[in-house]
């Protein structure tokens, strides 16, 4: 397919949604599903069919519509309705009044402002699409602009340029560590293929507690990933992709595979993509479910079919990658940020965010908020005014505790640092990471070393065994969080906890183990005096601890008073 | 025998000059020149991991340690094997290790001749600060020559390797994750019902612990014999 032709094709296909003067979108992501969307969907079309609305209505399976709190979510794109905890038929009349309504006025009850600051105050470029297109239509996505930016790099553009818009625009790595997406990219590009090969690789192994932006973008916009990564292979030099993404997302493979094979088809991926002498495979390869697995060499090795241990770097995957050849390996978010950098231009991109941090960041709002779900928001934006207005606030009129971002691999960052703009260095400052974007809110009915056990008892679980400190030195850790959390802590107990943080990080392999103890560290740092209160007094100020006092509930602290000794 | 391309370069370790290939290690080189580092995982014929974490060093101008058998020796890098720091990670690395496992010298038949039991001398380790973690684990006896005690075993997957790389049987491998990793013959079948295993010992010798010894020996008399590995790596490359 020709730059020409795929112009076409998105004009045909504008011209036929055109023709329906109602368009019904239904959420169609794992969050609305569980919700049983897909019934409502069905239910929907049902009406439809009752009313005799089939010409002028189309009901449409979308992506994430961002608000998983109040899912299923239904919108009407041409009046701009927007519908919340639509229940389908057998449980409630909610599709008919809707599809009755649709010339009227609209369902109150069931009525969601789109004036809410959790859609305003958002800026979309990797969720663009989401909630908008069908993921299971490449049509859909072509149409609403998808695979120009490829095409026009392919025809237009030399790899260097390419490469030199997405360092400009300034896209830093979007699992985590913010690493230059254009350093990393030029740095493949210019080594020698071994045995003729070079790889790109999408990180699509999500697994913090709370974290479910990969998953989101890959459900509802996977066509922007295939996209984003037939760029990268184009700037770089590669032939073969592989997206690796756990098998515990069973729609995201779903839809993965369907994109790409409509891709196929379509010629937009494959052998000699838009008649150039350009070629791209992309392959799935499904994780098993390991965290490690998102470290980059432990990845590597997992897709080659070994044990999913990580290696020490260097040499990086940059170097020596995927079957010791050069290897590109990027998050599922960077390559979704790719197209639109492309298609806008590096300094279009750039002019979002902060001096250092660039452009937008999605991030999956969980935990005691009133509106969980999925944000993109421009880096820099205050921790306060995310969850305050986009995330409407703590629920019940309790008092806001701290934040959990990065997830096992991050912090908890309290009160006094609200008012901090949530982008890369920031959030390192105060000893918390931005991770893949998780972003957990807690509230005073969290206790803060249980808090810290939860991430330990992960981080145990999850280590892959190859390197002591983290194979053992967690279980320590863990251990002796479960101490205190049990009120039979001692004081040495705290002393230890605190030397072990410090071997941890500084002497294990990779990311896993060097970053495993910072949600101890940094509940050690700002909420030192619950673990006091633990181990001295054996109360539990948030109530959690079982076994331990509760200030107001319980007079006497329970269990045994600290053995201090030396 | 491969072409040599490596390019010639000198690096300070400890304040020494040192003379280099830049395909070599800093272990590689530090040993050359008898300067100590200790190491576990590594073994001299076998591809090297950087598991053990205990021959990390200091690299001057970074503040990260690094691991001296898997990292490159540069032109003008300057090392430090050796100092109060190292050897408070070093030691904080053993206990950790003492606490994984049963090791407890003085019922071992390799008392005496224990890597693990001579690092702990050499760095002064009396006594450790963690709580011991003492998992019940089994004792696999049902090969005719040689028993696995998986409580003496430190996961330095040396066995793995030696198999894997040297006798090509790849009869030992590692299961499960974390601290429940545990070295398994075949799929996890008894040693002694292993197929794939043609009873060479390359493993029991190359055991840094007791994990892996002959039957019928008595404490004190199992010593291993690992050097071995390059003698047989140099044969055969020189019939190749």
């Amino acid at each position: 397919m020709t730059l020409d032709e795929l112009r076409e094709l998105a004009e045909t296909e504008r011209e036929k949604q055109t023709q329906v003067k109602h368009e019904i979108h239904v959420c169609t992501a794992a969050a609305c599903l569980s919700q049983r969307s897909d019934q409502v969907k069905a239910s929907l079309e049902a009406e439809i069919k009752a009313h005799g609305k089939e010409d002028c209505c189309k009901v449409k399976g979308v992506g994430c519509m961002g608000l998983c709190a109040a899912g299923p979510l239904v919108s009407d794109e041409s009046n701009g309705r927007l519908y919340q905890n639509v229940r389908p038929a057998d449980e409630n009349t909610d599709t008919k009044e809707i599809v009755a309504s649709l010339e009227s006025e609209p369902v109150e009850r069931l009525s969601l402002s789109p004036e809410l600051p959790f859609f305003k105050e958002q800026k979309k470029i990797v969720l663009e699409n989401s909630g908008k297109i069908d993921p299971e239509r490449i049509e859909d996505y072509i149409c609403a602009g998808g695979y120009e930016a490829l095409l026009t790099a392919l025809t237009e553009m030399r790899p260097l340029e390419v490469i030199e818009q997405i360092t400009k625009s300034g896209l830093r790595g979007r699992g985590g560590a913010g690493y230059p997406t254009g350093l990393k990219w030029s740095t493949v590009a210019k080594a020698s293929p071994h045995n003729g090969a070079k790889y790109v690789i999408c990180n699509g192994d999500e697994g913090d507690p709370g974290a479910f932006m990969d998953r989101s973008v890959l459900e509802s916009d996977p066509q922007r990933v295939l996209e984003g990564m037939a760029i990268a292979a184009y700037a770089v030099g590669a032939n073969r992709g592989f997206i690796y993404v756990r098998a515990e997302y069973p729609l995201a493979i779903k839809r993965l595979k369907i994109a790409i094979k409509q891709a196929e088809t379509m010629g937009l991926l494959g052998a000699n993509i838009a008649d150039t002498t350009f070629s791209f495979k992309i392959e799935l390869r499904l994780g098993a479910g390991a965290f490690v697995c998102g470290e980059e060499t432990a990845l590597i090795a997992s897709v080659e079919g070994k044990r999913g241990n990580p290696r020490p770097r260097p040499p990086y995957p940059a170097q020596e990658g995927l079957w010791n050849a050069p290897t590109l390996i990027n998050n599922v978010e960077t390559f979704a940020n790719v197209a639109p950098i492309i298609r806008n231009g590096g300094a279009w991109y750039a002019a979002i965010g902060t001096e250092k941090s660039k452009g937008t960041k999605v991030f999956a709002l969980a935990g005691r908020v009133a509106n969980t779900g999925l944000i993109e928001i421009p880096m820099g934006m205050p921790l306060r005014h995310v969850i305050y207005q986009l995330g409407g606030g703590i629920p019940d009129n309790r008092r806001f505790k701290a934040a959990q971002t990065g997830g096992p691999s991050g912090g908890c960052i309290p009160e006094e640092y609200l008012d901090m703009p949530v982008d890369y260095e920031s959030l390192a400052s105060v000893g918390s990471i931005m991770g893949s974007g998780g972003l957990i809110v807690m509230d005073e009915t969290s206790c803060m070393p249980d808090v810290a056990k939860y991430f330990m008892d992960f981080c145990c679980t999850e280590s892959c065994g190859k390197c002591i400190p983290c194979r053992v030195g967690t279980v320590h850790m863990h251990n002796l969080l479960s101490r205190i959390t049990a009120g039979e802590a001692t004081p040495e107990d705290l002393a230890l906890l605190e030397r072990l943080c410090d071997v941890v990080r500084n002497t294990s392999l990779c990311g896993l183990g060097q970053s495993a103890p910072n949600p101890v560290a940094t509940t050690l740092k700002y909420f030192r005096k619950e673990y006091i209160d633990h181990i001295h007094h054996k109360r539990c100020t948030a109530g959690v601890c079982e076994g331990l006092a509760r200030p107001g509930k319980d007079d006497k602290p329970k269990g045994k008073p600290a053995e201090v000794t030396a | 025998m491969k072409p040599n391309t490596a390019q010639i370069t000198t690096l300070k370790i400890d304040g020494h000059d040192c003379g280099a290939r830049s395909d070599e290690t800093i272990l590689d080189v530090a040993q050359e020149n008898n300067i100590f580092i200790p190491t576990l995982c590594h073994i001299d014929g076998l591809q090297d991991i950087g598991a053990c974490r205990l021959c990390l060093v200091e690299i001057k101008g970074s503040n990260k340690l690094l691991p001296a058998c898997v990292t490159r020796v540069q032109e003008g890098m300057e090392v430090t094997t050796n100092s109060p720091r190292l050897q408070h990670y070093r030691k904080a690395i053993l206990e950790m290790l003492f606490s994984e496992r049963n090791h407890i010298c003085s019922v071992c038949v390799s008392n005496g001749h224990c890597e693990l039991q001579w690092l702990a001398e050499q760095l002064g380790l009396t006594h450790i600060s963690v709580p011991y973690l003492h998992p019940k684990l089994e004792v696999d006896a049902s090969n005719r020559r040689f028993v696995a005690d998986h409580n003496r075993c430190i996961l330095c997957t040396r066995c793995v390797r030696v198999c894997d790389e040297i006798e090509g049987a790849h009869t030992w491998d590692l299961y499960g994750r974390g601290v429940d990793t545990r070295v398994v013959s075949d799929l996890k079948q008894p040693w002694g019902e292993s197929e794939s295993c043609t009873g060479c010992g390359k493993c029991v010798h190359v055991c840094p612990t007791g994990a892996l010894v002959e039957k019928g020996r008595s404490a004190g008399e199992m010593t291993k014999r690992g050097q071995f590995l390059p003698y047989l790596t140099l044969m055969r490359e020189e019939r190749q």
